[in-house]
């Protein structure tokens, strides 16, 4: 597809074109709701368009095939929900340590366990950060609309190749079921990354996992001219399993600081009358919607009320929080969880910051009414 | 080339006790590989967590040291991704039949062409001596002191029954078989499943009271018959190749199917 098109889709088909957009070659998953629909879409458009399609016995399978994939050189994607999510944490944990770039979309349903499987959620953001287990750093995008889906499902791709990371897309069921308009751009519109393959040539010693300056890492295609070993032991530079605590600290190190330290370049976020405003709504996912439209509809009644929207929730652009929302009286997280993201933002605003949470979670969109009736209840006006 | 050719030597001392089976595995797929005159640059070995996993990382091909019980899950992602290559995947019986159950009879039922070795030492050496599912009734393991009321499967059966289109049993008494055995299994173009008993003196062993590693070998001598014989020494394990069929191969169909997505109109936008 080269030119530009409009469809009317729903939000996990706004994530499919994203995905082929940037290059999916690879797709292995296992049905569960609410994500279905991009396995289902990917099983009639990847054998077509020359991408291979697989629908493994389950979600942990998935997530190792696409790591093994991704090792051949292939834009990979897998996506699931809640209890697939929580299957997949140990392999991608293996992909953080081991390096394999792969994009995980998880479309939150409510839970723990079964939960609520046909009803939104956002109760996996702190998943997102420490699902796996060990210290580790994560990139977790999110989108409200379907426009941005697309923007951030290719973003993820960008970041995954770029970094050498896994990266999750947290949607969640509101976003992708619901339909709106998408404009799939004409190709070449948005920057493709394409991962760093090493200049080393045959019969020349490659490290695989010997950082560049930059800390990037080139890789080489397994079937290609280097052999070496990928492991999820702490390794050296040869990808040859270590416990010397040197090299362990080390590599801790490296994964961390690859993703910390290039917090301000990730960071993706919009922000909507935040000049004057007194009262800061920061949300993300479907709860931005809800928020937004309290934003624009206070701020027709003169009321200096902003809005933050998130696009990047790991690595927690705590710097960005600060600097938008420091001038605020009054700081205002709109999710639908127990705090995942009012946590981090009052830790980023830190003391006397007035931070307060308006949640919902019991399984239907928190709505603009419902934002209001907290503001007034921060606002000691009660409901 | 010889078999040094094959090893990478900045890797050893390995991990393994002395007299444990592995090696001799070890030694003889390399063999096999270098009998069929394979490309390294063709060859990727995906393995999982346990003694016998470690194997990978001393070999020099493309290796893939994943995750306990899953590398039949990670090799079919490199299969599917680049059929051309040879995928070789070596487990422990825990590994490929407790953890990795699932994988195993998914990946037969495909019939993807990989070749699976499973080096059947009845027990978890890695982990310290704990029972398997292939250890059987009444063995003794350190989370079975009064023996095992577990009973265990049979590979080869198992295999069998799952779909895979070759299936193979021998021990590592049987050196010229392993490497036979393996050549055939990597050869063949579908599911292939090479189980090897091996020896794990350190816990099978001392637990069971089986002796030291050239006892234990006896016994496989003694205790496994070729599978032609079997039916004279009926108590004996059979040893030999029990399946050897045609059936589809998984990422051929897979060309198939592109085929029929490019016929579909809504499949190519
Ligand atoms: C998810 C997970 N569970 C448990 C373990 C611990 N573990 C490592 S190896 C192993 C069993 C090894 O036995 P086997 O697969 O038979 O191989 P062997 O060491 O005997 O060659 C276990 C239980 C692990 N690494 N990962
Ligand atoms: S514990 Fe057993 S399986 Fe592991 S290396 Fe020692 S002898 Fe071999």
């Amino acid at each position: 597809m080269t030119a530009k098109t409009t469809k009317f889709v729903q939000g996990n088909e706004a994530c499919v074109e994203g995905a082929l957009y940037a290059g999916l070659d690879f797709f292995a998953g296992y049905p569960i709701t609410p994500s279905t629909e991009i396995m289902e879409l990917l099983a009639r458009r990847l054998p077509a368009n020359g991408g291979k399609f697989i629908q493994m016995e389950d979600e942990i399978a998935s997530m190792c095939a696409v790591i093994g994939a991704s090792l051949t050189g292939r834009k990979v994607l897998t996506a699931t929900s809640g209890p697939g999510f929580s299957l997949k944490q140990e392999a991608l944990g293996f992909a953080v340590m081991a390096e394999i770039p792969c994009v995980i979309v998880n479309v939150q349903r409510g839970g723990p366990s079964t939960g609520n499987p046909t009803h939104v959620a956002q109760g996996d953001v702190n998943q997102a950060r420490w699902g796996t287990h060990g210290d580790h750093a994560i990139v977790a995008l999110t989108a409200s609309n379907h426009q941005d889906v697309f923007a951030m499902t290719v973003e993820a791709f960008n970041i995954a190749e770029t970094y050498r990371t896994p990266v999750i897309l947290l949607l969640d069921e509101v976003v992708g079921h619901m339909r709106e308009r998408l404009t799939v751009p004409e190709a070449g519109a948005i920057p493709l990354v394409e991962r760093l393959r090493t200049s080393v040539r045959k019969g020349v010693d490659y490290h695989p996992y010997l950082p560049r300056d930059d800390g990037r890492l080139p890789m080489s295609d397994f079937g290609g001219v280097h052999r070496y070993n990928v492991t999820g032991l702490f390794h050296d530079m040869w990808g040859f399993p270590s416990d010397n605590p040197g090299v362990v600290h080390g590599l801790i190190r490296h994964l961390m600081d690859k993703i910390e330290n290039n917090a301000h370049r990730l960071a993706h976020y919009k922000t909507y009358h935040l000049q004057d405003a007194e009262t800061v709504l920061i949300s993300y996912g479907s709860a931005a919607r809800s928020a937004l439209h309290v934003t624009e509809n206070l701020r027709a009644r003169g009321e200096r009320i902003g809005l933050m929207e998130l696009q990047t929730l790991w690595p927690f652009p705590a710097e960005q929080v600060a600097r938008e929302c420091g001038h605020a009286k009054q700081v205002v997280v709109v999710e639908m969880n127990t705090g995942h993201m009012c946590q981090m933002v009052r830790a980023a605003l830190g003391p006397p910051a007035r931070v307060f949470l308006a949640n919902r979670m019991d399984g239907v969109l928190i709505t603009p009414t419902d934002i209001k009736a907290h503001l007034r209840l921060i606002a000691g006006r009660g409901v | 080339m010889s078999v040094q050719d094959y090893i990478r030597e900045r890797f050893f001392p390995h991990i393994w006790c002395p007299g444990c089976g592995h090696g001799t595995v070890l030694n003889n797929l390399v063999r096999a590989v270098e009998t069929l005159g394979l490309d390294k640059n063709e060859i990727v070995m995906v393995s999982g967590i346990g003694c016998s996993s470690r194997i990978a990382g001393y070999l020099d091909f493309h290796t893939l040291h994943t995750l306990h019980g899953r590398a039949l899950a990670f090799a079919t992602g490199v299969k599917l991704s680049r059929p051309e290559l040879n995928v070789i995947v070596p487990m422990g019986d825990g590994d490929a039949l407790a953890i990795g159950g699932n994988h195993f009879i998914h990946a037969a039922r495909r019939n993807i062409n990989i070749t699976a070795i499973v080096m059947n030492n009845r027990i978890y050496g890695m982990t310290g001596g704990q029972f398997s599912p292939l250890s059987g009734e009444a063995t003794t393991a350190t989370t079975a002191p009064f023996g095992t009321i577990d009973p265990d499967f049979d590979t080869v059966a198992l295999a069998t029954a799952a779909g895979a289109s070759y299936v193979a049993r021998t021990t590592t008494y049987h050196v010229q078989e392993i490497r036979k055995r393996i050549a055939e299994a990597i050869v063949h173009p579908g599911f292939a499943v090479v189980e090897v008993m091996s020896q794990c003196p350190t816990y099978f062993g001392r637990k069971n009271k089986q002796g030291d590693a050239v006892e234990m070998l006896r016994r496989y001598k003694e205790g496994t018959v070729p599978l032609d014989k079997q039916p004279a020494d009926p108590e004996k394990i059979p040893r030999g190749v029990f399946v050897q069929r045609e059936r589809p191969e998984y990422c051929k169909r897979y060309e198939h199917l592109v085929q029929a997505a490019m016929t579909d109109g809504a499949a190519l936008t």
